[in-house]
C-alpha cells in the first residue's frame, strides 16, 4: 500500500495553473524523486503536500489518512516529516535542543508547565541518537545559528527524523552543498530510505540515480514522464523538458 | 557559576532585600518609601507577565494594561456588590481577565507580527473606553474604595495590615511560576515558535494554541497585579488601563532586558525611581524621559540585565 | 430620532471619517511600504493643530496660518525621519514601538510646557463661517461640509498618485513585495522619505483643519491614532482604498452609534440599564466591527495585495 498517495491535485493562481491533475504515490521502503526545470511547479506541489497551500481540487492521503485539509502541525502529527529548501532551524536553540523539541512534539502533551524540559532524559537521549545518525554528535552543544551551511542541512534532516515520521518530504536537501557534503548527505539518505519512504525534490542527478526507485518529471504543473531513473533518462518528453542540460 | 545559578542567586538577593526593606526604611526614617516599593513590585508583576508574551513568545502586545484595569475593576465592582473576600475577588478577576484574553487573544492571533500589536492595542483601548463609560462606578473619574478587601475578615491584606508582604509574596509566586513555565515543555515550544513559527508548526505544534495559552496566562497574572494595585491605592480609575500604561510595561521589559525575569524586576524599580527622582527635580520630567527612551533604544541594547550577567544574550530563556 | 437629526449625524460621521482617513492614509503607507510601526504618527496631528494655533496668533490670517502649519508639519516630519526613524527601519518592532513611544511622551509634554495643559481653540475662518440650509429644517455648518469636501479631494488625489504615477507604482510594489523594489535598484531611502513626508503632512493637515472645531490639547493625537489603527486593520494594511472605505465606515458607525446606542438598548433594557449599557456599547462598536473583520476577512476589506 502507498504511504503517500496524491490524487488529481490541482491548484491555480488566477489564470496560472501551477498543478494540473498531479497524481503521485510512494510505497513503503521506496524513495521517489520529483524533478523538473525551474518553474515547473515542484515547490507549489511540495507546499500543497506540506500544508502551506491548500489545493483547489484533489486528495492527499498519508498512510491511508486523508490529510488534504489538515493544517501543517496536524500533518506533522499524522507522520509527515519535511525539510525546507532554505534551512529552517531554531537559531537561538542549541543543536541538541532543536532536535529535542522536535522529539517533544511526538512524546505526549507539550502543555506541561512544570518540570525542566531540558532535563528530560528520554527526549535528550533520542535527540543524541539522531544527531549521531546525521553526523552532528560533536556539535550538540552549540547554537544552531553557529552551524555551517552544510551542518544546518544535516540538522534539518535531524529535526525531521526526530518526529518519528512515517514519510519524509525532502525539498532540495543538497541545495548549496559542496561535492563532499552532498555525498555525505546522500550516504545518510541511502541508509534511511529502506526505513522511511521519501519524496525527494532534487537537482543533483547523482544523488537521484543513487537514491531514487522511481522518478516523476513535472513540467508546467503537469506530470510528463514517470518511471525508473533509467527509463526517465531515456524518455523523450523528459529530455525535451531539460533540453539535455545536465541530464547524463 | 552557571547562568542558571547566577539567575537564582540574583533573584535570592533581590527578594531578601525586598523582605528586609520595610523595617530598614522605617529605621532610617524613610518609611514613606515602602509605598514606592509596593508600586514598583506591582509594576514588576504586570511586566513579568507581559514578558511571557513578549520575551518568551516574541509577540509584542500593546494592550496589556487592559488586564491590569480589569483586575482593578473586578475588585472595585466586587466590593460594591458586597463581596469582600480577597480570594473570591481574585477568582473573579482571573475569570474576567482570562475570558477577555481568550476572546481578544484568539482574534489577535488570527494574524501575526505587525497586526498583533495593533489589534492588542485596539482591544486594550476598547477595555479602557468601556471602563470610562461605567457611570455607576465613577466613569472617567474613577472610584474611591471606601471599604477594602479582607482575607476572611482579616485586614492583613490591607495597607493597615501587611499588604507589602502580600504583594511581595505574589511577586515571588509570579517569578517562580514564570520561571517554571519558561523552562518547562510549554515554554520551550513558545520559544521555538518565537524563533521560527513555521518550523515549530512543521514539528507538529499548533503555534496558535501555545501562544493563546501564554496570552491567557499573562492576562490573568496581570489582573492580579491590577487587583492589588486597587487595594493599595484604595482607588480605581480607567487610567490604569491606558495604552500609555501598556507602553510603560514594555519600557520596563526593554530597560530590564527582554526575557530576563530579574532584569524585569530591576527595570520596574528603575522606572519608579527615575520617574520619582526626575519628577521631584523637574515637574516636566517627561521632557527628559521621552528622549531618554529614544536614546536607550538607539544606543543601549540589552538592558540592565546585561550589566548583571555579562555574556548573557538579549533573548535569554 | 428625527430624520433631520439622523442626517446631521451621518454628516458628522462622514466628517469624522474624512479626518480619520487623512491620518490613516499616511499611517497605512508607512506601515505597508516600510513595515515601520510609527506610534508617533498621531502626535503629528497634534503638532499640526498647535502649529495652526501658533501661526494664527502670529499672522492673524487662518489661510496663511494653515499653509505655514502644513509646511512646518512637513519639515517637522522630515526632521523626525532624518534624526530618529531612519535609524529604526531595520530594527525590530519592539524598538520601533519604544522609540516612537518616547517621542510621543516628549511632544505631549512639550505641548503642555509651551501652550499649557488647558484646551485651546481657534475660530472658524470667516469665509467658511456660518451654516447653509440642507433641508427646510436643517442648517449645517459650512466648515464641516468643507472638511468633507477637502477629505474627498485628498482621497481622490492620493488614489490618483498611487495608481497612476511612478512613485505610486513603487509605493504599491513596496507594500506588496518590498524585495522587488529593492531589486529594481530604486533609492529606497528617498522613497521612504517621500512616503514619510507625505504621511506627516497629511496628519499635520488633519490637525490644522481640526483646530477650529475640536479642542486643541496635549495628547489629542493619542486616541485618534488608535482609531486610525482600527481603520487600517479593517481596510487592509498598505491600501489607500481600504483606508478610505474603512475610515468612512468607522466614522459613521462611531458617530451614529454614540447617538443611537442608548435609544437602541432602550428597546431591550430598562431606561436606567440602557443609560449604563448604551454608552459602553457605543464605545465598543468600532472594535466589534474590527473583530468581525478579523474573523471573516482577516486580510482587511480591500487589501493592498494585487490592487491599488
Amino acid at each position: 500500500m502507498s504511504v503517500l498517495d496524491i490524487q488529481n491535485l490541482s491548484k491555480s493562481f488566477g489564470a496560472v495553473r501551477v498543478s494540473q491533475n498531479v497524481s503521485l504515490s510512494v510505497e513503503a521502503k521506496k524513495c521517489h524523486a520529483l524533478i523538473g526545470p525551474n518553474g515547473a511547479g515542484k515547490t507549489t506541489l511540495i507546499h500543497q503536500i506540506s500544508g502551506v497551500l491548500t489545493p483547489d481540487a484533489g486528495r492527499i492521503r498519508l498512510d491511508g489518512q486523508d490529510i488534504t485539509a489538515f493544517p501543517m502541525w496536524r500533518r506533522a502529527q499524522a507522520g509527515l516529516g519535511r525539510t525546507f529548501q532554505i534551512s529552517s532551524t531554531l537559531a537561538s536553540f542549541s543543536v541538541l535542543e532543536n532536535v529535542a523539541l522536535a522529539a517533544q512534539a511526538k512524546a505526549g502533551s507539550s502543555m506541561r508547565f512544570f518540570g525542566r524540559a531540558a532535563a528530560e532524559t528520554g527526549l535528550n537521549r533520542k535527540a543524541s541518537d539522531i544527531l549521531a545518525r546525521v553526523g552532528l554528535a560533536d556539535r550538540a552543544g552549540i547554537l544552531a545559528a553557529d552551524l555551517s551551511h552544510g551542518e544546518r542541512r544535516l540538522l534539518e534532516l535531524g529535526i525531521a527524523l526526530a518526529g518519528g515520521p512515517k514519510f519524509l518530504l525532502l525539498d532540495e536537501p543538497m541545495a548549496g552543498l559542496g561535492r563532499v557534503e552532498s555525498e555525505r548527505l546522500t550516504d545518510i539518505l541511502a541508509d534511511l530510505r529502506r526505513e522511511i519512504p521519501m519524496l525527494l525534490v532534487e537537482h543533483d542527478m547523482d544523488a537521484i540515480f543513487r537514491l531514487a526507485d522511481a522518478v516523476t518529471v513535472l513540467v508546467d504543473g503537469v506530470v510528463v514522464a514517470r518511471g525508473t531513473p533509467d527509463e526517465v533518462r531515456n524518455d523523450p518528453a523528459a529530455r525535451a523538458a531539460y533540453l539535455g542540460e545536465d541530464f547524463e | 557559576m552557571s547562568a542558571r545559578n547566577a539567575e537564582l542567586l540574583t533573584a535570592g538577593v533581590i527578594f531578601v532585600l525586598l523582605l528586609i526593606a520595610p523595617p530598614l526604611l522605617e529605621a532610617l526614617g524613610l518609611g514613606y518609601m515602602t509605598g514606592l516599593l509596593m508600586k514598583a513590585m506591582l509594576l514588576a508583576i504586570a511586566a513579568l507577565s507581559l514578558d511571557l508574551i513578549v520575551g518568551q513568545g516574541g509577540m509584542i502586545s500593546l494592550g496589556h494594561s487592559a488586564f491590569v484595569g480589569l483586575g482593578a475593576y473586578s475588585l472595585a465592582i466586587g466590593l460594591e456588590s458586597g463581596i469582600d473576600n480577597i480570594l473570591a475577588l481574585m477568582v473573579i478577576a482571573l475569570v474576567v481577565s482570562g475570558l477577555f484574553a481568550l476572546v481578544t487573544g484568539a482574534l489577535a492571533l488570527r494574524t501575526s507580527g505587525i497586526y498583533f500589536l495593533m489589534i492588542t492595542l485596539a482591544f486594550g483601548q476598547m477595555a479602557y473606553f468601556t471602563l470610562t463609560s461605567l457611570a455607576g462606578y465613577g466613569g472617567d473619574d474613577g472610584l474611591t474604595l471606601w471599604s477594602l478587601a479582607t482575607l476572611f475578615g482579616s485586614k492583613v491584606v490591607q495597607n493597615s495590615g501587611q499588604l507589602y508582604f502580600v504583594i511581595l509574596g505574589v511577586l515571588l509566586a509570579t517569578w517562580w511560576l514564570l520561571h517554571r513555565i519558561t523552562h518547562a515543555r510549554f515554554g520551550r515550544v513558545l520559544r521555538g515558535a518565537r524563533d521560527n513559527a513555521e518550523r515549530a508548526e512543521v514539528m507538529g505544534f499548533s503555534v496558535f494554541r501555545y501562544r493563546l495559552t501564554a496570552y491567557v496566562i499573562a492576562g490573568m497574572i496581570a489582573s492580579i497585579a491590577g487587583l492589588l494595585t486597587a487595594q493599595q491605592n484604595e482607588f480605581v480609575s480607567p487610567s490604569l488601563a491606558t495604552w500609555q500604561h501598556s507602553g510603560d510595561l514594555l519600557v520596563i521589559l526593554v530597560i530590564g532586558g527582554i526575557g530576563s525575569r530579574n532584569g524585569t524586576i530591576l527595570g520596574a524599580f528603575f522606572i519608579v525611581i527615575v520617574q520619582e527622582l526626575l519628577g521631584a527635580i523637574l515637574p516636566e520630567w517627561r521632557l527628559i524621559y521621552g528622549p531618554l527612551l529614544v536614546l536607550v533604544v538607539l544606543f543601549a541594547k540589552g538592558g540592565l540585565n546585561t550589566l548583571l550577567t555579562p555574556g548573557q544574550g538579549r533573548r535569554a530563556a | 430620532m428625527s430624520f433631520t437629526l439622523l442626517l446631521i449625524q451621518c454628516l458628522n460621521g462622514l466628517q469624522y471619517g474624512t479626518m480619520l482617513f487623512l491620518i490613516a492614509a499616511g499611517l497605512t503607507l508607512v506601515f505597508g511600504v516600510m513595515g515601520f510601526i510609527n506610534l508617533a504618527h498621531g502626535v503629528l496631528y497634534m503638532v499640526g493643530a498647535y502649529l495652526a494655533f501658533a501661526f494664527l496668533n502670529l499672522t492673524g490670517n487662518f489661510w496663511i496660518a494653515a499653509l505655514l502649519a502644513m509646511v512646518a508639519a512637513l519639515v517637522f516630519g522630515l526632521a523626525l525621519e532624518h534624526f530618529v526613524f531612519r535609524h529604526l527601519y531595520t530594527r525590530n518592532h519592539l524598538d520601533q514601538v519604544l522609540a516612537t513611544f518616547g517621542i510621543i511622551i516628549f511632544l505631549n509634554e512639550l505641548a503642555k510646557v509651551l501652550f499649557g495643559a488647558a484646551t485651546l481653540s481657534i475660530p472658524v475662518p470667516a469665509l467658511l463661517d456660518g451654516s447653509i440650509p440642507l433641508t427646510p429644517e436643517l442648517n449645517y455648518p459650512v466648515y464641516r461640509l468643507a472638511i468633507i469636501g477637502v477629505g474627498l479631494l485628498v482621497a481622490a488625489l492620493l488614489y490618483g498618485i498611487v495608481s497612476h504615477t511612478r512613485v505610486g507604482m513603487l509605493v504599491r510594489a513596496g507594500a506588496t513585495t518590498p524585495e522587488m523594489v529593492n531589486a529594481l535598484g530604486v533609492n529606497i531611502e528617498r522613497l521612504f522619505m517621500i512616503v514619510f513626508g507625505v504621511g506627516a503632512m497629511l496628519a499635520g493637515f488633519a490637525g490644522v483643519i481640526a483646530a477650529p472645531i475640536f479642542a486643541i490639547e496635549p495628547g489629542m493625537g493619542d486616541n485618534i491614532l488608535i482609531v486610525a489603527f482600527v481603520v487600517i486593520i479593517i481596510g487592509g494594511i498598505g491600501s489607500i482604498r481600504g483606508a478610505f472605505v474603512a475610515a468612512l465606515l468607522v466614522g459613521l458607525i462611531d458617530t451614529l452609534g454614540r447617538s443611537l446606542a442608548t435609544e437602541m438598548t432602550g428597546f431591550v433594557f430598562s431606561p436606567s440599564m440602557s443609560n449604563q449599557i448604551g454608552p459602553a456599547l457605543a464605545s465598543m462598536l468600532i472594535y466589534i466591527l474590527m473583530a468581525a473583520i478579523l474573523i471573516f476577512r482577516p486580510q482587511g476589506l480591500l487589501p493592498a495585495k494585487g490592487t491599488a
